[in-house]
């Protein structure tokens, strides 16, 4: 890249210095690696997949792995490489689309309770904690259910549960940010709350935001699964992992490729987030930057 | 005036490294220097410019990785600090050299109280009972003249203020009678008439207990009331090593001169409107000027200032610095 | 440059700090940070305020800045009370008083760039849009002594002296009368100090600023100052003159403070530890007198009675018992 171009341009010339950073980390370019393939598997899956994933073939039923079907077919003989690689699309789209709104409710409330204190800080957090002592899986399972089964319930359902925990982070670290002397010198030329709030406070804890949210990645594509495991998901045919698991428990004795596969791919994108999460967080570290 | 006595320890030619993001960071670069029995010697420089390195490198307590260092000898006693066992080391850190830092709450243990702390580290280094290392504490923190010592033994370190919390360190790093103290900018964060207190019970022990002290601080003021001599950093670099009197009245290098001509108050009485001070800014140790790290800043550069590092030369008995513009013929590096 | 025009007054300034909310509710424990302060900075003259930690010298400043609601008394920018303002006017006056913090770095938001940090002060008002933000951006930055191809850079990019350059520039876009300057060099090594402690110097000369320069250094306060007032503890024990301060000290607490910073005079060795004991909590402040349990000239009625203001010399007043009233 042109260095009088990066001068300029600020930035783009940090985002680089991270990359160029993270491509020194292994189990960041490990974690990104496996993250690349199951997105580049999702986004061509149109073109790349070998057969439709949802076409009935009954002449071809719960074949095993072969040269025909590389993962196998399930019990309408479709064909399960296929459908893994559609599911893949499904998981990261569940997964971004919750991390996403999650992220930015869970960043704006923490950052406002953080920043304004008093009152606003103790309600807040209080229905946060509240939302915080159920268990993840257990919340989102009531409240799809509630909602009724259907692939966007879920997501909201996902969303839900996880705003307390960007709510928290982010408020911790508006805690620290607040005292800094630059907010200081903001309100003294003028700054209102909500202008610190989004031009100090929330840049200062992207860094937390990020780790977070590639951890978190992780674990929605879990609960997702799950749900769909259980039919409050992803309704059928959809090539859904959980959804597939959940059809090809009851082959496992007999065609043990039908469940193994959409499993395997939630393990490798799930570990994938999770390294890649942790070597963010070294990265960002501003201690070990320079 | 103090008697000088034998070299205690000498460093020479130590180089360390420091591995960052942007590249390997030359943070020392050929230094020598020898602390002599009994003496306070002041280390000073800029931030960043090594000295604390350059302490923590005695003691090998210099986080590796990233840092390592690179070359070098740091003789003490017969050996050589760089090439004894791990266990050896145990064994001079604290009781033969010891250390105190700047913030004294991040060497004391918050959850355990003074005495506590302070038998403890007298036990580690003497074979001595309970009761004894008590009476060895409070007879410590009665020489840091420290108030009411029989009360302090049983507070905890955030009970203390930081003058006091000082006075426990220094207590307790010369409660196992060691031959020099290692003092990273003991007094920067202690309030003025504090830090008067802390330099003075230094000063007095030292003195009394025959310690020699390496004393960093950025503060030519500190360094003129209480140290024997005086060595310069600048950018990694040892540019001038001097007796205290020498340094102030006879400055060689020009950046020993700059530096003291910056000191507000240093003009005299009544003062300029200006104050002295070097232009530019200080360099990045990652890829320094070539030949002397100063010459871009300095007034007197000539072009060998370029090309060639200059080697420490000694100009008289107590005087040595390195610099090609005021080598041993002395007038010439005159004002 | 007339100097002379009062910019701030602050009289009889008292700020409390809650130190424990107390049980259920009910009242805890005050202390009395800063007690009837009065101060005058005038226009082109710097007001040094100098004491050790926990001596209220930064409350102070932080009450004018209004960052700090204060318990009682008055403060007046040109002679109009703050208090008395609404919200409206309290607008106006923002950026006409500014500040320069003492950590460079953690007073410039990691997060921004140079051009928006200096900038924002105008963007924030809305007065200012668009190009014109850039141009009076560098315009200032020329004027602290950095330049074009800074404009786009990180704080981290910086040294500290630089990054303190910066903080000016921020404090000057506003166009102030007064700056707050809250230990700006005590973070710098001794060679960067003198450069910003002479840029400080040269913006006065050509802009007549009023500056209220906090600091514990007594040669940087000499050096920088008209006038000095001397803090201890929530109280201003003496003020005077820069001249008349360091010829005739005459409370015992500015006598040691001057006695204990080291000189940089290796002949005369100073006797360095002048005051014993630490600088008292202000939670447990001493009755009569607040120095005299420190004070080498302490006598009975010190203990007992807090020592009135006596004005000795036209510009000269102490606290000290020393020092009756006549």
């Amino acid at each position: 890249m042109d260095a009088a171009f990066t001068s300029r341009h600020p930035r783009l010339r940090e985002l680089l210095l991270t990359l160029k950073i993270l491509s020194r980390n292994p189990s960041a370019v490990a974690g990104a690696l496996i993250i690349g393939i199951m997105a580049f598997m999702g986004f061509s899956a149109d073109l790349l997949a070998p057969f439709d994933p949802i076409r009935i073939n009954l002449s071809e039923r719960l074949n095993p792995p072969g040269w025909g079907h590389l993962f196998g077919t399930d019990e309408m003989g479709r064909d399960i490489l296929s459908r893994v690689m559609h599911g893949a699309r499904i998981s990261l789209r569940i997964g971004f689309m919750v991390v996403a709104a999650a992220g930015m409710t869970g960043s704006f409330i923490g950052a406002a309770a953080g920043f304004l204190g008093g009152r606003i800080d103790n309600l807040i957090m209080r229905v946060m904690d509240v939302v915080l002592s159920f268990p993840p899986l257990v919340l989102a399972m009531a409240l799809a259910a509630a909602m009724g089964p259907s692939l966007n319930n879920a997501i909201m359902a996902v969303a839900f549960v996880m705003v307390p925990k960007f709510a928290r982070i982010v408020r911790g670290e508006a805690l620290a940010v607040k005292e800094m002397p630059y907010i200081a010198a903001a309100r003294v030329s003028g700054a209102k709350n909500f202008w610190i709030i989004f031009n100090h406070i929330l840049p200062n804890c992207m860094n937390s935001v990020v780790v977070l949210a590639t951890l978190t990645l992780g674990e929605t594509i879990l609960i997702a699964a799950s749900l769909s495991f259980i039919g409050l998901g992803a309704q059928p045919p959809a090539p859904e992992w959980g959804a597939m698991i959940s059809v090809g428990r009851k082959f496992v004795m007999d065609q043990w490729w039908y469940a193994t596969f959409p499993g395997l791919f939630i393990l490798f994108t799930v570990i994938g987030f999770n390294i890649l999460g942790d070597a963010l967080r070294d990265v960002l570290d501003p201690r070990i930057r320079r | 005036m103090l008697d000088y006595g034998k070299t205690l320890l000498s460093i020479r030619d130590l180089s360390v490294r420091f591995a960052t993001y942007q590249g390997l960071a030359r943070v020392l670069e050929k230094v020598c220097l020898d602390i002599k029995s009994g003496e306070i010697l002041g280390l000073v420089g800029e931030t960043g410019c090594g000295k604390s390195v350059l302490a923590r490198s005695v003691l090998r307590i210099i986080p590796s990785p990233p840092g390592k260092i690179a070359a070098g000898t740091i003789s003490y006693q017969g050996e050589d600090l760089l090439q004894i066992s791990e266990t050896r080391m145990r064994q001079v850190r604290g009781n033969r050299i010891s250390m105190i830092f700047q913030e004294p709450m991040s060497s004391l243990n918050p959850v355990f109280s003074v005495g506590n702390q302070m038998r403890e580290v007298i036990r580690l280094h003497q074979q001595v009972s309970k009761k004894e290392a008590t009476r060895i504490a409070l007879d410590m923190l009665r020489q840091v003249q420290m108030p009411d010592p029989a009360a302090v033994l049983g507070k905890f370190p955030h009970e203390l203020s930081g003058g006091m919390r000082q006075r426990v360190m220094i207590a307790m790093e010369l409660s196992c009678g060691p031959d020099l103290l290692l003092a990273d900018e003991p007094t920067t964060a202690l309030d003025v008439t504090v830090q008067g207190q802390v330099l003075a019970i230094l000063r007095r022990l030292a003195g009394e207990k025959g310690v020699s002290v390496l004393f960093i601080t950025h503060d030519m003021g500190v360094v003129a009331q209480i140290c024997d001599r005086v060595a310069v950093m600048y950018a990694g670099q040892m540019v001038e090593v001097a007796e205290v009197k020498e340094l102030f009245s006879a400055p060689a290098h020009p950046y020993t001169r700059g530096l003291i001509s910056a000191i507000p108050g240093a003009e005299g009485e009544k003062g300029a409107e200006h104050l002295y001070s070097i232009p530019g800014v200080v360099p990045g140790l990652i890829d320094p000027p070539e030949g002397c790290r100063y010459h871009p800043r300095c007034e007197k550069k000539r072009a060998v200032c370029t090309e060639q590092t200059p080697v420490m030369v000694k100009l008289h008995a107590d005087h040595d610095v390195a610099c090609h513009c005021c080598g041993p013929s002395r007038e010439e590096g005159r004002p | 440059m007339n100097r002379g025009s009062p910019v701030i007054e602050v009289r009889d300034l008292i700020k409390n700090f809650a130190v424990s909310s107390g049980f259920f509710g009910r009242p805890g424990t005050f202390l009395r940070a800063v007690d009837r302060v009065s101060l005058l900075i005038r226009r082109g003259e710097t007001l040094g305020l100098v004491g050790e930690s926990g001596s209220g010298k930064s409350t102070v400043g932080n009450c004018i800045l209004r960052l700090l609601q204060p318990d009682g008394g008055q403060i007046f920018f040109r002679g109009r009370d703050l208090a008395a303002m609404n919200r409206r006017e309290l607008q106006t006056i923002r950026g006409r008083v500014q500040v320069v913090f003492q950590d460079p770095l953690s007073s410039l938001d990691p997060r921004m760039t140079i051009k928006r940090i200096v900038g924002y002060p105008l963007t924030v008002s809305k007065q200012v849009r668009g190009a014109e933000v850039e141009d009076r951006v560098l315009a200032m930055l020329r004027e602290v002594g950095l330049g074009k191809d800074h404009l786009h850079r990180y704080p981290h990019e910086f040294s500290g002296g630089q990054r303190q350059r910066i903080g000016m520039a921020r404090a000057l876009i506003t166009e102030p009368e007064c700056i707050m300057l809250d230990e700006p060099t005590s973070a710098l090594d001794v060679s960067v100090q003198a450069q910003i402690l002479n840029l400080i110097h040269d913006l006065q000369k050509r802009h007549g600023y009023a500056y209220l320069f906090i600091t514990h250094d007594l040669a940087v306060v000499r050096h920088i100052s008209h006038r000095i007032a001397v803090m201890y503890l929530g109280l201003i024990v003496e003020s005077a003159s820069k001249d008349t301060l360091f010829e005739n000290p005459c409370h015992p607490y500015t006598r040691a403070l001057m006695a204990s910073a080291p000189r940089p005079d290796p002949f005369n060795r100073q006797d360095l530890a002048v005051l014993p004991g630490d600088p008292p909590s202000p939670v447990h402040i001493p009755p009569g007198c607040r120095f005299h349990p420190r004070c080498s000239s302490v006598m009975d009625v010190c203990r007992l009675e807090a020592p009135p203001r006596v004005r000795i010399a036209a510009d000269h007043e102490v606290a000290c018992h020393l020092y009756p009233s006549t």
